[in-house]
């Protein structure tokens, strides 16, 4: 397991002393300080509508982060040929593998952080009180998703050219994260064999618009029951496993020369 | 004596579309053996299957049949590496961390504690004279400077077995001075050292024995001093006679 921190470690390093993270905080920032800043509504409805802006930002941003964060990692790799010198450590492909994710699931979970905490200072500010529950259950909500997006870029990483993966992967999530939850719907509705096609699509999908509590905070209703957050996590840690086993398999057998 | 790396009929099949039958042969039927404290040549013109042993021995690439082993123990297991350092013929390391940070990040996928970890560190940025550069992201660092990081990671864990890729390539004389020094020093600890090299007068000059590669298989091996003794001739000539070069004509 150590050697799996290990790499997680220079992944981290890696998200710290790159720019991406700083740009994409301060775009976030400046735009929902940009729109805080404009007075057209009245007070209830501004601190909502910057609310929302900022989290959607947050949302945005962070799945940028995930993606290309994850994504990069095997073929930077290789490309950099620094995959030889550390495969011929005492390491496996799938403690690399495992090492990369933990590394970028971590990250994003830093960069989680200090977004919320931007976006609970202008919470605070607009509206003077912070409903901590709401808060933490979104932060942890938010980080399990991410961590099914990050194991979806790995995998796709392995499958497809980066740039392909990076399209492809947030297409996808946009996808599933707008329209997942009405597949079932459209099934019913197209029935036949097309109808059993959306419907396996419909259950085969991990439902990522089922982490997204940003409602919740936006209108400040009660937090979600804790029963829900668990089996939210369960559900999550089940598609980061298969993904991630998928990759492993892949990883295995892929030629690295 | 101990046997510290043994390759037995060793096949290694790439799949070509343009070649005959889809597939090309890049070793064959290769056996050989390097035992403990020796200093080993690996020699070969290029496409001889050199790196593709070597990529075999370190795990990289599974071999089609045959069989190779370090320390006993499978190449295919990753334990089997735990005991070995390598130095690529290119420095691939990253860049974006200092050479004190790529030391304690292999120290730890060697499972080095802390405390080895710091001293072993220190020893060799010593040792390979970038002590004073230490906390400088690798990026920043000459050619020569990374080689010899790359040299560092190398010795990280004290290994018993050196597999070393044309690790003269690029470097300067003074260079080429150190790390022939490193290798004679290694000997005398009694290491063992793998050695893949087209500088056959460095070879001659470190190594106790050769296995001389060609298309594939081993044509020779044996002791430096049997292999010029029975050719009559320099490792040099002893080398392009094997692969069937034909000797440039003596003027007498």
């Amino acid at each position: 397991m150590n050697r799996v921190f290990a790499v997680a470690a220079v992944v981290i390093r890696e998200l710290i002393r790159r720019k991406d993270f700083y740009v994409l905080f301060v775009l976030t920032a400046a735009i929902t300080l940009l729109m805080g800043s404009i007075t057209f509504f009245n007070e209830d409805d501004i601190a909502r509508y910057v609310k929302e802006i900022c989290l959607l930002l947050i949302w945005l941003a962070t799945l940028v982060i995930a993606v290309t964060t994850a994504g990069r990692q095997l073929p930077a790799e290789k490309e950099s040929r620094t995959i030889f010198p550390l495969l011929a450590k005492p390491i496996s492909r799938t403690e690399v593998l495992a090492g990369k994710f933990l590394g970028c699931w971590l990250a994003v979970g830093i960069t989680l952080i200090v977004f919320y905490l931007f976006f609970g200072v202008i919470s605070l500010a607009r509206e003077h009180e912070l409903p901590l529950v709401n808060y933490l259950q979104a932060v942890w909500l938010h980080w399990l998703m991410l961590g099914i997006v990050a194991a979806l870029a790995l995998l796709g990483s392995l499958l497809m050219t980066p740039a392909a993966n990076l399209s492809i992967v947030i297409l996808a999530v946009i996808g599933i994260w707008t329209v997942g939850e009405f597949l079932n719907r459209v099934a019913a509705k197209a029935g036949g064999v097309s109808g059993w096609l959306i419907y396996a699509v419909y259950y085969a999908i991990p439902h990522l618009e089922i982490f997204d509590i940003r409602e919740r905070i936006i209108h400040g209703w009660e937090p979600v029951p804790w029963g829900a957050v668990i089996l939210a996590s369960g559900y999550a840690l089940v598609y980061m496993a298969m993904l991630l086993a998928a990759a492993a398999l892949l990883f295995r057998r892929k030629p690295l020369t | 004596m101990d046997t510290t790396l043994r390759v037995n009929h060793l096949r290694v099949e790439y799949p070509a579309p343009s070649e005959p039958g889809g597939v090309k042969l890049a070793v064959n039927d290769l056996s050989f053996e390097v035992r403990r404290g020796e200093v080993f040549g690996f020699l070969g013109p290029n496409g001889a299957g050199k790196t593709t042993t070597m990529n075999v021995l370190l795990g990289y690439v599974n071999a089609t049949g045959g069989s190779a082993e370090l320390f006993g123990v499978d190449v295919r297991q990753p334990i089997a590496r735990q005991r070995i350092g390598y130095l690529p013929e290119l420095t691939y390391y990253y860049r974006f961390l200092t050479a004190e940070e790529l030391l304690r990040f292999y120290a730890r996928i060697f499972g080095l504690n802390h405390h080895t970890a710091s001293r072993r560190i220190d020893e060799l940025l010593k040792l390979v004279e970038l002590d004073g550069v230490r906390r400088r992201p690798i990026r920043t660092y000459s050619k020569g400077m990374q080689q010899r990081v790359g040299l560092a990671q190398a010795l990280i864990n004290d290994p018993d077995l050196l597999l070393l890729d044309e690790p003269t390539s690029g470097l300067d004389p003074i260079g080429r001075m150190k790390v022939r020094e490193i290798i004679q020093r290694l000997q005398q600890q009694g290491k063992t050292v793998f050695f893949s090299s087209h500088e056959l007068g460095e070879v001659e000059t470190v190594c106790n024995r050769v296995a001389i590669l060609h298309q594939g298989c081993v044509q020779e091996q044996g002791h430096v001093s049997d292999l010029v003794a029975k050719y009559q001739c320099d490792l040099e000539q002893v080398f392009l006679k094997v692969v069937g070069y034909p000797s440039p004509p003596r003027h007498e």
